[in-house]
Protein backbone atom coordinates (compact mmCIF):
# COMPACT_ATOMS: atom_id res chain seq x y z
CA UNK A 1 0.00 0.00 0.00
CA UNK A 2 1.61 3.22 -1.10
CA UNK A 3 1.37 6.08 1.78
CA UNK A 4 2.79 8.59 -0.22
CA UNK A 5 2.82 9.19 -4.08
CA UNK A 6 4.59 11.70 -5.85
CA UNK A 7 3.75 11.97 -9.47
CA UNK A 8 5.50 14.09 -12.08
CA UNK A 9 6.33 17.40 -9.45
CA UNK A 10 8.14 20.04 -10.22
CA UNK A 11 8.73 23.16 -7.71
CA UNK A 12 9.97 26.56 -8.53
CA UNK A 13 9.82 29.21 -6.13
CA UNK A 14 8.85 32.98 -6.88
CA UNK A 15 12.90 33.82 -6.67
CA UNK A 16 12.64 31.71 -10.42
CA UNK A 17 14.72 28.76 -8.58
CA UNK A 18 14.18 25.33 -9.70
CA UNK A 19 14.27 23.02 -6.36
CA UNK A 20 12.89 20.27 -7.74
CA UNK A 21 12.35 18.55 -11.37
CA UNK A 22 10.23 16.28 -12.59
CA UNK A 23 10.03 14.07 -9.09
CA UNK A 24 8.36 10.60 -9.02
CA UNK A 25 8.41 8.67 -5.83
CA UNK A 26 6.73 5.64 -3.87
CA UNK A 27 6.69 5.80 -0.38
CA UNK A 28 5.06 2.33 1.30
CA UNK A 29 2.64 2.56 4.56
CA UNK A 30 4.98 1.58 7.28
CA UNK A 31 8.25 2.37 5.42
CA UNK A 32 11.02 4.07 7.04
CA UNK A 33 13.36 6.36 4.47
CA UNK A 34 16.57 9.02 4.84
CA UNK A 35 16.39 11.62 2.21
CA UNK A 36 19.44 12.63 1.97
CA UNK A 37 21.69 14.72 -0.16
CA UNK A 38 23.94 18.03 -0.86
CA UNK A 39 22.28 21.41 1.01
CA UNK A 40 20.31 23.13 -2.21
CA UNK A 41 19.40 19.22 -3.42
CA UNK A 42 15.75 19.99 -2.52
CA UNK A 43 15.31 17.39 0.08
CA UNK A 44 13.77 20.51 2.74
CA UNK A 45 11.52 21.65 -0.44
CA UNK A 46 10.03 18.34 -1.37
CA UNK A 47 9.56 17.03 2.87
CA UNK A 48 7.75 20.79 3.03
CA UNK A 49 5.49 20.12 0.37
CA UNK A 50 4.61 16.99 2.32
CA UNK A 51 3.19 18.88 4.81
CA UNK A 52 1.83 21.30 2.99
CA UNK A 53 4.35 24.29 3.97
CA UNK A 54 4.93 24.78 -0.12
CA UNK A 55 2.42 23.88 -2.52
CA UNK A 56 4.27 22.00 -5.71
CA UNK A 57 4.13 24.14 -8.98
CA UNK A 58 3.26 21.04 -11.20
CA UNK A 59 2.38 17.73 -10.86
CA UNK A 60 0.51 15.96 -7.81
CA UNK A 61 1.61 14.90 -4.14
CA UNK A 62 -0.71 12.87 -2.68
CA UNK A 63 -0.09 11.59 1.37
CA UNK A 64 -2.59 9.22 2.98
CA UNK A 65 -5.40 10.28 -0.30
CA UNK A 66 -5.24 14.03 0.32
CA UNK A 67 -3.83 15.95 -2.56
CA UNK A 68 -1.90 18.11 -0.91
CA UNK A 69 -1.39 20.56 -3.90
CA UNK A 70 -4.99 21.31 -3.76
CA UNK A 71 -5.62 21.73 -0.33
CA UNK A 72 -6.77 25.21 0.58
CA UNK A 73 -5.20 27.10 3.12
CA UNK A 74 -8.16 26.87 5.30
CA UNK A 75 -8.24 23.19 5.52
CA UNK A 76 -4.29 22.46 5.49
CA UNK A 77 -4.89 21.29 9.37
CA UNK A 78 -6.70 18.56 7.72
CA UNK A 79 -3.87 17.04 6.55
CA UNK A 80 -1.60 18.30 9.49
CA UNK A 81 -3.47 16.30 11.78
CA UNK A 82 -2.75 12.97 9.95
CA UNK A 83 0.96 13.16 10.26
CA UNK A 84 3.67 14.65 13.03
CA UNK A 85 6.47 16.68 12.24
CA UNK A 86 9.68 16.97 14.02
CA UNK A 87 12.33 19.79 13.66
CA UNK A 88 15.94 20.32 13.78
CA UNK A 89 14.97 23.17 16.59
CA UNK A 90 12.22 21.07 18.08
CA UNK A 91 10.05 24.14 18.42
CA UNK A 92 9.02 23.56 22.00
CA UNK A 93 6.93 26.29 23.63
CA UNK A 94 9.79 27.63 26.56
CA UNK A 95 7.10 28.76 28.72
CA UNK A 96 5.22 25.27 29.00
CA UNK A 97 6.13 21.98 30.68
CA UNK A 98 6.85 18.66 29.06
CA UNK A 99 3.68 17.56 29.70
CA UNK A 100 1.53 20.89 28.26
CA UNK A 101 4.23 20.70 25.60
CA UNK A 102 2.99 17.57 24.20
CA UNK A 103 -0.75 17.66 25.60
CA UNK A 104 -1.13 21.20 23.40
CA UNK A 105 -1.72 19.44 20.03
CA UNK A 106 -4.74 17.66 21.51
CA UNK A 107 -5.53 20.11 23.29
CA UNK A 108 -6.53 22.03 19.85
CA UNK A 109 -8.42 19.46 18.79
CA UNK A 110 -10.94 19.74 21.54
CA UNK A 111 -10.96 16.36 22.70
CA UNK A 112 -11.84 15.52 26.27
CA UNK A 113 -9.35 16.12 29.38
CA UNK A 114 -8.97 12.51 30.56
CA UNK A 115 -8.34 11.22 26.64
CA UNK A 116 -5.45 14.21 26.56
CA UNK A 117 -3.60 12.88 29.40
CA UNK A 118 -4.18 9.23 28.55
CA UNK A 119 -3.01 9.90 25.46
CA UNK A 120 0.19 12.51 26.36
CA UNK A 121 1.42 10.20 29.04
CA UNK A 122 1.48 6.94 26.59
CA UNK A 123 3.68 8.98 23.68
CA UNK A 124 5.89 10.92 26.61
CA UNK A 125 6.63 7.08 28.18
CA UNK A 126 6.93 6.14 24.52
CA UNK A 127 10.05 8.24 24.33
CA UNK A 128 11.47 7.43 27.36
CA UNK A 129 10.94 10.64 29.52
CA UNK A 130 8.32 9.97 31.65
CA UNK A 131 10.48 11.24 34.94
CA UNK A 132 10.43 14.57 32.96
CA UNK A 133 6.89 15.59 32.80
CA UNK A 134 6.65 18.48 35.03
CA UNK A 135 10.06 19.75 33.85
CA UNK A 136 10.67 22.84 31.23
CA UNK A 137 12.16 22.70 28.33
CA UNK A 138 15.10 24.93 29.35
CA UNK A 139 15.42 22.24 31.98
CA UNK A 140 16.42 19.62 29.39
CA UNK A 141 18.97 18.13 27.67
CA UNK A 142 19.33 18.69 23.53
CA UNK A 143 17.88 15.29 23.42
CA UNK A 144 15.47 15.33 25.33
CA UNK A 145 14.04 18.28 24.37
CA UNK A 146 13.99 16.38 20.90
CA UNK A 147 12.17 13.70 22.71
CA UNK A 148 10.06 15.84 23.33
CA UNK A 149 8.96 17.53 20.46
CA UNK A 150 8.83 13.60 19.20
CA UNK A 151 6.25 12.74 21.87
CA UNK A 152 4.58 15.92 20.70
CA UNK A 153 4.78 14.68 17.14
CA UNK A 154 3.37 10.79 17.53
CA UNK A 155 0.59 12.30 20.33
CA UNK A 156 -1.90 12.10 17.95
CA UNK A 157 -0.73 8.41 16.55
CA UNK A 158 0.01 9.98 13.24
CA UNK A 159 0.36 7.35 9.99
CA UNK A 160 3.09 9.42 8.86
CA UNK A 161 6.15 10.77 10.75
CA UNK A 162 8.03 13.80 8.98
CA UNK A 163 11.47 14.64 11.06
CA UNK A 164 13.78 17.55 9.45
CA UNK A 165 16.91 17.02 10.42
CA UNK A 166 16.38 15.60 13.75
CA UNK A 167 19.69 15.31 14.87
CA UNK A 168 21.24 18.46 13.71
CA UNK A 169 21.96 19.62 16.74
CA UNK A 170 23.05 16.65 18.56
CA UNK A 171 25.85 14.83 19.52
CA UNK A 172 26.42 10.97 18.26
CA UNK A 173 25.63 9.23 20.97
CA UNK A 174 23.16 11.06 21.40
CA UNK A 175 21.35 11.13 17.96
CA UNK A 176 21.73 7.12 17.94
CA UNK A 177 19.53 7.27 20.88
CA UNK A 178 17.02 9.06 19.04
CA UNK A 179 17.17 6.95 16.03
CA UNK A 180 16.25 4.33 17.94
CA UNK A 181 13.29 5.90 19.60
CA UNK A 182 11.80 6.58 15.51
CA UNK A 183 12.65 2.82 14.73
CA UNK A 184 10.07 1.70 18.22
CA UNK A 185 7.76 4.31 16.69
CA UNK A 186 8.08 2.28 12.95
CA UNK A 187 7.48 -0.61 14.45
CA UNK A 188 4.45 0.53 15.58
CA UNK A 189 3.69 1.20 12.09
CA UNK A 190 3.81 4.90 11.45
CA UNK A 191 5.64 5.55 8.28
CA UNK A 192 9.12 7.53 8.80
CA UNK A 193 10.96 9.64 6.85
CA UNK A 194 13.97 11.48 7.72
CA UNK A 195 16.03 13.73 6.41
CA UNK A 196 19.38 14.74 7.16
CA UNK A 197 22.86 14.67 6.66
CA UNK A 198 24.41 12.28 9.41
CA UNK A 199 26.25 10.01 6.99
CA UNK A 200 26.69 7.86 10.25
CA UNK A 201 23.17 6.90 11.37
CA UNK A 202 22.12 6.49 7.68
CA UNK A 203 24.55 3.68 7.55
CA UNK A 204 24.29 2.20 10.90
CA UNK A 205 20.63 1.76 10.39
CA UNK A 206 20.56 0.24 6.94
CA UNK A 207 16.91 1.64 5.72
CA UNK A 208 15.79 3.01 2.71
CA UNK A 209 17.70 5.75 1.33
CA UNK A 210 16.84 8.34 -1.24
CA UNK A 211 19.39 10.72 -2.79
CA UNK A 212 18.44 14.23 -4.35
CA UNK A 213 20.65 15.64 -6.63
CA UNK A 214 20.52 19.25 -7.59
CA UNK A 215 16.38 19.02 -7.82
CA UNK A 216 16.65 15.51 -9.00
CA UNK A 217 16.20 11.86 -7.77
CA UNK A 218 19.27 10.18 -8.20
CA UNK A 219 19.68 7.16 -6.32
CA UNK A 220 17.13 5.21 -4.73
CA UNK A 221 18.40 2.16 -2.41
CA UNK A 222 16.20 -0.21 -0.74
CA UNK A 223 18.45 -0.90 1.92
CA UNK A 224 21.01 1.66 1.68
CA UNK A 225 24.34 3.27 3.12
CA UNK A 226 25.44 6.65 2.73
CA UNK A 227 28.37 6.20 -0.24
CA UNK A 228 31.37 7.82 0.98
CA UNK A 229 31.93 9.01 -2.43
CA UNK A 230 28.31 10.54 -2.94
CA UNK A 231 28.57 14.06 -2.47
CA UNK A 232 27.93 15.84 0.80
CA UNK B 1 -26.13 11.61 15.45
CA UNK B 2 -23.35 10.87 17.57
CA UNK B 3 -21.06 11.98 15.18
CA UNK B 4 -22.39 15.50 15.36
CA UNK B 5 -22.71 15.53 19.21
CA UNK B 6 -19.05 14.53 19.47
CA UNK B 7 -18.55 17.89 17.14
CA UNK B 8 -20.46 20.25 19.16
CA UNK B 9 -18.90 18.67 21.92
CA UNK B 10 -15.26 19.32 20.52
CA UNK B 11 -16.01 23.17 19.52
CA UNK B 12 -17.53 23.77 22.92
CA UNK B 13 -13.85 22.56 24.48
CA UNK B 14 -11.57 24.09 22.70
CA UNK B 15 -14.35 27.53 22.79
CA UNK B 16 -13.39 27.30 26.85
CA UNK B 17 -10.03 26.55 26.31
CA UNK B 18 -9.86 29.26 24.20
CA UNK B 19 -11.75 31.63 26.15
CA UNK B 20 -9.35 30.71 29.57
CA UNK B 21 -6.13 31.32 27.29
CA UNK B 22 -7.62 34.44 25.65
CA UNK B 23 -8.35 36.14 29.80
CA UNK B 24 -4.86 34.51 30.66
CA UNK B 25 -3.14 36.52 27.87
CA UNK B 26 -4.86 39.99 28.40
CA UNK B 27 -3.11 39.63 31.70
CA UNK B 28 0.25 37.91 30.79
CA UNK B 29 1.24 40.31 28.32
CA UNK B 30 -0.43 43.06 30.10
CA UNK B 31 2.01 45.88 29.12
CA UNK B 32 1.23 45.50 25.39
CA UNK B 33 -2.59 44.54 26.50
CA UNK B 34 -2.63 48.14 28.65
CA UNK B 35 -1.03 49.79 25.22
CA UNK B 36 -4.41 48.72 23.15
CA UNK B 37 -6.41 49.77 26.17
CA UNK B 38 -5.61 52.90 26.19
CA UNK B 39 -5.64 53.66 22.74
CA UNK B 40 -8.86 53.01 22.46
CA UNK B 41 -9.53 54.70 25.72
CA UNK B 42 -8.24 57.65 24.28
CA UNK B 43 -10.13 57.20 21.25
CA UNK B 44 -14.09 56.74 22.50
CA UNK B 45 -13.50 59.01 24.37
CA UNK B 46 -13.75 61.68 21.28
CA UNK B 47 -15.98 59.83 20.21
CA UNK B 48 -18.62 60.05 22.77
CA UNK B 49 -17.91 63.65 22.69
CA UNK B 50 -19.01 64.04 19.16
CA UNK B 51 -21.70 61.70 19.22
CA UNK B 52 -22.54 64.02 22.40
CA UNK B 53 -22.07 66.57 20.06
CA UNK B 54 -23.86 65.41 17.35
CA UNK B 55 -26.75 64.04 18.95
CA UNK B 56 -27.54 67.73 20.40
CA UNK B 57 -27.21 69.85 17.15
CA UNK B 58 -29.65 67.30 15.71
CA UNK B 59 -31.66 68.13 18.46
CA UNK B 60 -31.15 71.69 18.39
CA UNK B 61 -32.34 71.66 14.62
CA UNK B 62 -35.21 69.55 15.34
CA UNK B 63 -36.45 72.55 17.71
CA UNK B 64 -35.62 75.33 15.96
CA UNK B 65 -37.74 73.75 12.29
CA UNK B 66 -40.43 73.31 15.14
CA UNK B 67 -40.40 76.75 15.66
CA UNK B 68 -40.65 77.91 11.94
CA UNK B 69 -43.40 79.78 11.01
CA UNK B 70 -44.39 82.25 8.48
CA UNK B 71 -46.04 85.37 9.85
CA UNK B 72 -48.42 86.68 7.76
CA UNK B 73 -49.37 90.71 7.97
CA UNK B 74 -52.54 91.63 6.69
CA UNK B 75 -53.65 94.96 4.95
CA UNK B 76 -55.30 97.01 7.32
CA UNK B 77 -58.24 97.90 5.31
CA UNK B 78 -58.71 94.26 5.18
CA UNK B 79 -62.71 92.85 6.33
CA UNK B 80 -63.55 89.81 8.27
CA UNK B 81 -64.49 88.44 5.15
CA UNK B 82 -60.84 89.18 3.56
CA UNK B 83 -59.53 87.19 5.93
CA UNK B 84 -61.47 83.81 5.71
CA UNK B 85 -60.87 84.22 1.96
CA UNK B 86 -57.05 84.60 2.68
CA UNK B 87 -56.81 81.83 5.17
CA UNK B 88 -58.63 79.83 2.87
CA UNK B 89 -56.58 79.84 0.08
CA UNK B 90 -53.50 79.74 2.51
CA UNK B 91 -55.02 76.84 3.53
CA UNK B 92 -55.08 75.33 -0.28
CA UNK B 93 -51.13 75.60 -0.35
CA UNK B 94 -49.27 71.79 -0.34
CA UNK B 95 -46.64 72.98 2.56
CA UNK B 96 -48.66 74.42 4.85
CA UNK B 97 -49.06 72.62 8.26
CA UNK B 98 -51.56 74.71 10.57
CA UNK B 99 -52.51 78.31 10.73
CA UNK B 100 -52.88 80.50 13.61
CA UNK B 101 -55.07 83.81 13.53
CA UNK B 102 -54.03 86.67 15.60
CA UNK B 103 -56.27 89.85 15.73
CA UNK B 104 -55.03 93.56 16.12
CA UNK B 105 -56.67 93.59 19.51
CA UNK B 106 -54.97 90.18 20.61
CA UNK B 107 -51.30 91.42 19.33
CA UNK B 108 -51.89 94.77 21.36
CA UNK B 109 -52.86 93.61 24.46
CA UNK B 110 -50.33 91.19 24.73
CA UNK B 111 -47.84 93.77 23.68
CA UNK B 112 -49.39 95.84 26.67
CA UNK B 113 -48.47 93.04 28.98
CA UNK B 114 -45.04 92.71 27.91
CA UNK B 115 -44.02 95.93 28.49
CA UNK B 116 -45.00 99.44 31.21
CA UNK B 117 -43.99 101.33 27.98
CA UNK B 118 -46.13 99.80 25.42
CA UNK B 119 -49.04 99.98 28.35
CA UNK B 120 -48.69 103.63 28.24
CA UNK B 121 -48.46 104.37 24.59
CA UNK B 122 -51.18 101.83 23.68
CA UNK B 123 -53.80 103.00 26.06
CA UNK B 124 -54.23 106.01 24.59
CA UNK B 125 -55.25 104.40 21.16
CA UNK B 126 -58.85 103.65 20.73
CA UNK B 127 -60.37 100.78 18.59
CA UNK B 128 -59.87 102.33 14.76
CA UNK B 129 -56.97 104.01 15.82
CA UNK B 130 -55.01 100.32 16.10
CA UNK B 131 -51.73 100.72 13.50
CA UNK B 132 -51.23 96.95 14.17
CA UNK B 133 -52.21 94.47 11.40
CA UNK B 134 -54.05 90.77 12.15
CA UNK B 135 -51.72 88.36 11.16
CA UNK B 136 -51.64 84.77 10.79
CA UNK B 137 -49.01 82.45 11.64
CA UNK B 138 -48.28 79.41 9.25
CA UNK B 139 -46.24 76.50 10.07
CA UNK B 140 -45.33 74.29 6.91
CA UNK B 141 -44.41 71.19 6.91
CA UNK B 142 -41.38 70.97 4.80
CA UNK B 143 -39.02 74.00 5.93
CA UNK B 144 -36.80 73.86 3.19
CA UNK B 145 -39.52 74.79 0.75
CA UNK B 146 -40.70 77.62 3.13
CA UNK B 147 -38.98 80.83 0.77
CA UNK B 148 -41.48 79.28 -1.63
CA UNK B 149 -44.48 79.20 0.71
CA UNK B 150 -43.74 82.44 1.61
CA UNK B 151 -43.97 83.88 -2.18
CA UNK B 152 -47.13 82.09 -2.56
CA UNK B 153 -48.96 83.38 0.06
CA UNK B 154 -47.07 87.22 -1.01
CA UNK B 155 -49.38 87.07 -3.87
CA UNK B 156 -52.78 86.47 -2.09
CA UNK B 157 -54.98 89.46 -2.31
CA UNK B 158 -55.08 91.97 0.92
CA UNK B 159 -51.80 90.44 2.02
CA UNK B 160 -49.37 92.93 3.26
CA UNK B 161 -45.88 91.55 4.28
CA UNK B 162 -45.26 88.40 4.99
CA UNK B 163 -41.93 87.18 7.24
CA UNK B 164 -40.29 83.91 7.66
CA UNK B 165 -36.94 84.92 9.28
CA UNK B 166 -35.44 86.10 5.92
CA UNK B 167 -33.46 82.88 5.04
CA UNK B 168 -31.52 83.54 9.15
CA UNK B 169 -32.88 80.29 10.63
CA UNK B 170 -32.46 78.64 6.77
CA UNK B 171 -28.83 79.18 7.40
CA UNK B 172 -28.35 78.31 10.90
CA UNK B 173 -30.70 74.98 10.14
CA UNK B 174 -27.63 74.67 6.96
CA UNK B 175 -24.91 75.24 9.57
CA UNK B 176 -26.25 72.70 12.02
CA UNK B 177 -26.37 70.20 8.96
CA UNK B 178 -22.98 70.64 8.38
CA UNK B 179 -21.40 70.64 11.93
CA UNK B 180 -23.48 67.22 12.30
CA UNK B 181 -22.02 65.84 8.84
CA UNK B 182 -18.56 66.68 9.80
CA UNK B 183 -19.21 65.15 13.30
CA UNK B 184 -20.33 62.01 12.29
CA UNK B 185 -17.43 61.44 9.41
CA UNK B 186 -15.30 62.41 12.63
CA UNK B 187 -16.66 59.66 14.50
CA UNK B 188 -16.33 57.26 11.46
CA UNK B 189 -12.50 58.51 10.76
CA UNK B 190 -11.91 57.91 14.49
CA UNK B 191 -13.14 54.61 14.25
CA UNK B 192 -11.14 53.57 11.07
CA UNK B 193 -7.98 54.83 13.04
CA UNK B 194 -8.50 53.25 16.20
CA UNK B 195 -9.06 49.89 14.58
CA UNK B 196 -5.91 50.42 12.41
CA UNK B 197 -4.04 51.27 15.47
CA UNK B 198 -5.19 48.42 17.52
CA UNK B 199 -4.27 46.00 14.65
CA UNK B 200 -1.32 47.34 14.77
CA UNK B 201 -0.21 47.31 18.66
CA UNK B 202 -2.25 44.09 18.80
CA UNK B 203 0.59 43.01 15.68
CA UNK B 204 3.47 43.63 18.25
CA UNK B 205 1.83 41.63 20.87
CA UNK B 206 1.52 38.63 18.36
CA UNK B 207 4.80 39.44 17.21
CA UNK B 208 6.01 37.72 20.35
CA UNK B 209 4.01 34.94 19.68
CA UNK B 210 4.36 33.90 16.13
CA UNK B 211 5.94 30.90 17.47
CA UNK B 212 2.82 29.62 18.95
CA UNK B 213 1.10 30.43 16.32
CA UNK B 214 3.53 28.59 14.16
CA UNK B 215 3.32 25.51 16.02
CA UNK B 216 -0.27 25.51 16.19
CA UNK B 217 -0.77 25.34 12.53
CA UNK B 218 2.31 22.49 12.36
CA UNK B 219 0.63 20.38 15.07
CA UNK B 220 -3.07 20.79 13.09
CA UNK B 221 -4.95 23.41 14.67
CA UNK B 222 -7.77 24.99 12.89
CA UNK B 223 -7.18 28.50 11.72
CA UNK B 224 -10.49 29.29 13.85
CA UNK B 225 -8.90 27.75 17.06
CA UNK B 226 -6.23 29.87 16.59
CA UNK B 227 -7.74 33.08 16.32
CA UNK B 228 -10.67 32.62 18.78
CA UNK B 229 -8.10 33.56 21.92
CA UNK B 230 -6.76 36.54 19.99
CA UNK B 231 -10.50 37.68 19.11
CA UNK B 232 -11.58 37.17 22.95
CA UNK B 233 -8.56 39.24 23.91
CA UNK B 234 -9.53 41.72 21.63
CA UNK B 235 -13.09 41.70 22.80
CA UNK B 236 -11.49 41.41 26.79
CA UNK B 237 -9.51 44.92 25.49
CA UNK B 238 -12.31 46.31 24.02
CA UNK B 239 -14.55 46.23 26.91
CA UNK B 240 -11.67 47.48 29.28
CA UNK B 241 -11.10 50.46 26.90
CA UNK B 242 -14.46 51.38 27.37
CA UNK B 243 -15.51 51.86 30.81
CA UNK B 244 -13.44 55.17 31.28
CA UNK B 245 -15.31 56.72 28.08
CA UNK B 246 -18.45 55.32 29.70
CA UNK B 247 -17.84 56.88 32.91
CA UNK B 248 -17.03 60.42 31.45
CA UNK B 249 -19.84 59.91 29.27
CA UNK B 250 -22.56 59.40 31.98
CA UNK B 251 -21.01 61.66 34.61
CA UNK B 252 -19.27 64.29 32.62
CA UNK B 253 -22.72 64.78 30.29
CA UNK B 254 -25.06 65.30 33.74
CA UNK B 255 -22.62 67.71 34.98
CA UNK B 256 -22.79 69.95 32.34
CA UNK B 257 -26.16 69.59 31.84
CA UNK B 258 -26.68 70.60 35.33
CA UNK B 259 -24.13 73.25 34.96
CA UNK B 260 -25.81 74.88 31.97
CA UNK B 261 -28.95 74.16 33.14
CA UNK B 262 -29.45 72.31 29.80
CA UNK B 263 -29.46 75.40 27.72
CA UNK B 264 -26.80 76.52 25.75
CA UNK B 265 -26.22 80.43 24.70
CA UNK B 266 -29.65 81.30 24.56
CA UNK B 267 -33.11 79.67 25.21
CA UNK B 268 -33.46 78.47 22.43
CA UNK B 269 -30.70 75.79 22.38
CA UNK B 270 -31.79 73.40 24.55
CA UNK B 271 -29.60 70.43 25.53
CA UNK B 272 -30.95 66.63 25.59
CA UNK B 273 -31.95 65.24 28.70
CA UNK B 274 -28.84 63.43 30.26
CA UNK B 275 -31.60 60.18 31.18
CA UNK B 276 -31.54 57.78 28.96
CA UNK B 277 -29.66 59.47 26.14
CA UNK B 278 -26.01 58.96 27.94
CA UNK B 279 -27.28 55.64 28.47
CA UNK B 280 -27.37 55.09 24.90
CA UNK B 281 -24.19 56.26 24.37
CA UNK B 282 -22.51 54.25 26.47
CA UNK B 283 -24.07 51.72 24.85
CA UNK B 284 -22.61 52.54 21.43
CA UNK B 285 -19.30 53.67 22.53
CA UNK B 286 -19.20 49.69 24.11
CA UNK B 287 -20.36 48.09 20.70
CA UNK B 288 -17.66 50.16 19.00
CA UNK B 289 -14.62 48.85 21.66
CA UNK B 290 -15.92 45.41 21.56
CA UNK B 291 -16.07 45.45 17.71
CA UNK B 292 -12.43 47.55 17.04
CA UNK B 293 -11.07 45.28 19.39
CA UNK B 294 -12.06 41.77 17.80
CA UNK B 295 -11.74 43.35 14.62
CA UNK B 296 -8.60 44.45 15.11
CA UNK B 297 -7.58 41.23 16.87
CA UNK B 298 -8.76 39.09 13.99
CA UNK B 299 -7.03 40.83 10.94
CA UNK B 300 -3.74 40.76 13.49
CA UNK B 301 -3.39 36.99 13.47
CA UNK B 302 -4.67 36.64 9.60
CA UNK B 303 -1.31 37.18 9.01
CA UNK B 304 0.43 34.41 10.28
CA UNK B 305 -2.35 31.84 9.66
CA UNK B 306 -1.00 31.24 5.92
CA UNK B 307 2.43 28.72 6.59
Amino acid sequence: MEFIKITDVEKVYKTGVTAIYGLNLRIKKGDFAFIIGASGSGKSTLIKMLYREEKPTRGEILVGGVNVGKLRNRKVYKLRRKLGIVFQDFKLLPKLTVYENVAFALEMYGLPKSEIRQKTLKAIELVGLKEKTKSYPHQLSGGEQQRVSIARAIVNSPKLLICDEPTGNLDPDTSMEIMKVLEVINDLGTTIIVVTHDRDIVNRLKKRVILLDKGRLKKDYEKGTYDKNEKH
Amino acid sequence: MRKELTIRMRNIRILGRNIRDGIKNVFRNFSLAFASISCITVTLIIVAVSIVGSWNVQNFTKLIRDDFTIVVFVKNDASAEDETKIRSEIEKINNVESIDFMSKKEIMDQMKKSSQTFNNVMSSWDENENPLDDTFQVRVKNDEKISDTAEKIKAIEKVDTVKYGEGMVESMVSIFKIIRYILIAMVLGLVVVTAFLIVNTIKITIFSRQEEIEIKRLVGASNTSIKQPFIIEGLIIGTLGSIIPIIVTIYGYSILYEKTGGKLFSQFIKLVEPLPFSLYVSAILLVIGVIVGMFGSSRAVRKYLKI
